[in-house]
């Protein structure tokens, strides 16, 4: 019995007592935590810091970092002016775009029509030009600024809006368009177009005649725009301070490409 | 043979294809979409670019590490209690009704409200964070039920001679626990540890609060760590490219729960003998 | 029991070693409880009501769960009906009909099934049955895919504990039934599963129980929309789910109103093991 105790403690002494001070957390967005995750990878391979990245949406990434539970927080839109106790970096742009299946025959939706598909006034693809079929639509979970960003650019409310499917995370969207020849969703162009390179059966819609590319976005043709930001409460410390630089750097500037964000300008 | 019977017994083959084909499906549909990723290299590689490629070895070893923790607590305190439940409580009496059913609604109790109580008391409150030590504490709270139960029905399980026995040599408490109870009810009280492993690693909403996400080799208990449920998981919903590599995980998670089951067996010759 | 007439002191070490591990483990169940009520007490006491409403719209201060109380029972309960005579009806095909060489294997595979976890059925609910249904009914994912999912998932351990029932009942009312050359389907109807039920319903109880508790596998499957469904292929949000998908980002009163969804659910499940334990008889270790 005695034996069992001592080991136990020896395995916990041996794998480190305390928690260690040079490490970083970062908790937000779903957008941003896998390429943030790999800049976490190269930083830790080039400096030895620990970074730890969680996804869980913009608001938890701003409520973690206001309450101490995160060092950085990764947030996929601008801050709103009641968030001015904390600080954003901008590190990457990125868009909203609409996505279909990739069978959908449809070519393009204006404003009204994506309105009124989400309000649940039009409810067949037929009325917009497409198949015979019911419409799908997916919507976004509260709390993920995908949503935000998408009600206020259509100036809608969430309440009207009548989903079929609600998901969390961007992939879990992609999934259920790719999944659904009637679907209709929205999610961030990274990701979209990532998936779409990759094979995955979606297509994005075009806004306003503009079309969803990273291209258009770096242009500032785009118009569903977002930054992509890394937000720390007041000012950064040392080790925060030193991985933001990091994250705007050129050496990380192609996994920003290789996620299709536009790294920024630094 | 009657009638009845015959249509019985002919019709009785309904209900078996529902029950055995979507389990064969299943495990059919896993297989295609995970079977190109397995190898022994995804096994001992660590993960890259968000686990889209590489392997799983961090993983496993979080993996490890929580189960480690988990049962660090679990094992002595249902060890503890099962002893005190076969050795000090009468079974009719109100104090074995009333622990009983603590127990059992412990056992019953849904995994995302250890998720929250987890969060709330171990992350929050004792300030551990996403670690190892917060998601092995919030998994030992759920396996400590069902290994008290199966320690207690093993320990019930050494003949009543034995004990008799050791009252009339009188041997002390602890000699007779030490020295016969124990070893004689060794390979059940096996079989309630394995049982907890297999629920341990089955869980997942428990540990999304509790342990986190984190892709990394863990240095210590302290650390987030992400454990193979939790894997298949982020990989299904949340990195684009990751269906094949959640399919894969998901066929080394169900071998490895093979394994655990075939193990049981070995070590009780009747299947479920009661515990379940 | 072992009777000294004084401890010496490794007894009394044990003694007192044992009754903490006791505690402890009592403790753990009150100290969860204490926990929950502690962070809603205030919230429950001001507006606990409200609760009961429709609209779930946190970003407006509207915590009304009734939507997601009804997505959780109804997935449950359908799933329920679908897994419970399923597994009743093979567990007795299983021990009195069945060739003999089938019955072990099945019940292998069964335990198999038991064993697997939660998120790997929702993977496979995902990828395959969400797209098929879809072909019939879009979107898919929905009140029917939750309750498949789930009936899978609770069917194992229904038919386990039917098996153990049925084993359990004295043998000699099968052979009284043999020797009166009644056929072994009237007897099993007629005197072995009504003799069985206490232990079989309070068994199919406890994985209601289960069902109601269930998180992962609901959540990638029933499209987590919140509202009343209108037929099987609408989409719902149990109460579970909810709290997997928003607990990471609840600040605030959103959050204790997260953690009274957990209370209503840890309320309920001893509410139904109250009642599992009357009908089962009051045994320390029901099945």
């Amino acid at each position: 019995m005695t034996r069992y105790w001592g080991i136990l403690v020896l395995i916990l002494t041996l794998a480190g007592c305390g928690p260690r001070t040079d490490k970083l957390v970062i908790t937000g967005s779903s957008t941003m935590a896998p390429v943030i995750a790999e800049v976490a990878e190269r930083y830790e391979a080039e400096t030895g810091v620990q970074v730890d990245v969680q996804s869980g949406g913009t608001g938890r990434g701003i409520s973690d970092v206001r309450q101490g539970l995160a060092d950085i927080g990764m947030a996929s839109r601008a801050l709103h002016p009641d968030e001015d106790d904390l600080t954003a970096f901008i590190v990457a742009q990125d868009g909203i775009a609409l996505i279909v299946h990739r069978d959908n025959p449809v070519p393009a939706l204006n404003d009204d029509q994506v309105r009124a598909i989400y309000q649940g006034g039009t409810d067949n693809w037929s009325a917009v030009g497409g198949g015979d079929r019911p419409i799908t639509v997916v919507n976004k979970a509260e709390g993920r600024s995908t949503l935000e960003l998408f009600l206020a650019y259509f100036q809608l409310d969430n309440r009207d809006v009548q989903a079929d499917v609600v998901i969390g995370e961007n992939q879990q969207g992609i999934k259920a368009v790719a999944g659904d020849p009637a679907a209709i969703g929205y999610v961030s162009i990274g990701s979209a177009e990532y998936e779409a390179e990759a094979g995955t059966p979606i297509r994005l819609l075009p806004l306003s005649g503009v079309a969803a590319r990273i291209e258009t976005v770096n242009a500032k043709r785009y118009p569903l725009r977002r930054e992509l930001n890394l937000v720390v409460d007041g000012e950064p410390g040392d080790a925060g301070r030193a991985f933001i630089d990091f994250a705007h750097s050129a050496a990380v500037a192609d996994l920003y490409r290789d996620h299709y964000f536009v790294p920024a300008q630094r | 043979m009657h009638r009845s019977d015959r249509w019985a017994a002919a019709l009785g083959v309904i209900p078996w294809l529902l029950v055995v084909a979507p389990l064969m499906l299943l495990l059919a549909a896993l297989w295609q979409q995970g079977q190109d990723a397995l190898s022994l290299a995804f096994l001992l590689e660590d993960p890259r670019r968000a686990g889209r490629a590489g392997g799983i070895a961090s993983v496993l070893l979080s993996t490890g590490w929580i189960l480690t923790v988990c049962l660090a607590v679990a094992v002595p305190v249902g060890l503890g209690c099962a002893l005190f439940l076969s050795e000090e409580v009468h079974p009719g009496s109100a104090m074995a009704r009333r622990l009983g059913f603590a127990l059992d609604l412990l056992a019953a109790t849904p995994s995302v409200v250890f998720g929250l109580f987890g969060y709330q008391f171990f992350a929050i409150t004792l300030g551990l964070g996403f670690s190892i030590l917060s998601g092995g504490l919030a998994l030992s709270l759920m396996v400590l039920p069902l290994m008290i139960r199966s320690t207690e029905q093993a320990l019930r399980g050494v003949p009543l001679s034995y004990r008799r026995a050791a009252e009339a040599l009188a041997v002390s408490r602890w000699g007779w626990v030490s020295r016969v109870l124990l070893p004689n009810a060794a390979s059940g009280i096996a079989v309630g540890v394995i049982l907890s492993v297999g629920r341990a690693l089955a869980e997942t909403a428990v540990l999304l609060f509790t342990a986190g996400y984190v892709l990394r080799r863990p240095d210590s208990a302290f650390d987030s760590g992400r454990a193979l449920s939790v894997h298949i998981y982020d990989m299904a919903m949340n990195v684009p490219g990751g269906t094949e590599r959640a399919a894969a995980t998901a066929l080394v998670l169900v071998a490895l729960l093979v394994s655990i089951n075939v193990l049981i067996r070995r070590l009780v010759r009747r299947p479920f003998a009661g515990v379940v | 029991m072992i009777i000294t007439s004084f401890l010496p002191s490794a007894d009394r070490g044990l003694s007192w070693l044992l009754r903490l591990s006791a505690l402890l483990s009592a403790a753990s169940l009150g100290g969860i409880v204490l926990v929950l009520l502690w962070r809603t007490g205030p919230f429950l006491l001001s507006q606990g009501g409200a609760v009961l409403a429709s609209g779930w719209h946190p970003g407006d201060g509207e915590y009304g769960m009734a939507a997601m109380i009804a997505g959780s029972l109804l997935v449950s309960l359908l799933a329920l009906a679908l897994a419970a005579p399923l597994a009743v009806m093979l567990a007795a095909w299983l021990r009195y009909y069945a060739p003999a060489m089938l019955r072990r294997p099945t019940l292998i595979l069964v335990e198999l099934m038991a064993g697997i976890p939660s998120v790997v059925y929702g993977l496979w609910g995902l990828l395959v049955l969400v797209p098929w249904i879809n072909r019939w009914a879009p979107p898919g994912a929905s009140w029917l895919a939750g309750s498949l999912v789930l009936a899978l998932m609770i069917l194992p351990l229904a038919l386990l504990v039917t098996d153990t029932a049925l084993r359990q009942l004295p043998p000699a009312w099968g052979r009284a039934g043999e020797a009166l050359a009644l056929s072994r389907f009237g007897v099993l109807r007629r005197v072995l599963l009504p003799g069985a039920a206490p232990a079989i319903l309070s068994g199919v109880v406890l994985q209601f129980g289960r069902a109601l508790g269930e998180t992962m596998a609901v959540l990638m499957v029933c499209g987590n929309v919140v509202q009343w469904p209108h037929s099987v292929f609408d989409p719902v949000r149990t109460l579970t789910a909810n709290i997997a998908l928003e607990m990471a980002y609840a600040t605030g009163e959103h959050r204790v109103a997260l953690f009274v969804s957990g209370l209503m659910l840890i309320s309920v499940t001893a509410a139904l093991l109250i009642l599992a334990w009357r009908l089962r008889g009051h045994d320390h270790a029901p099945q």
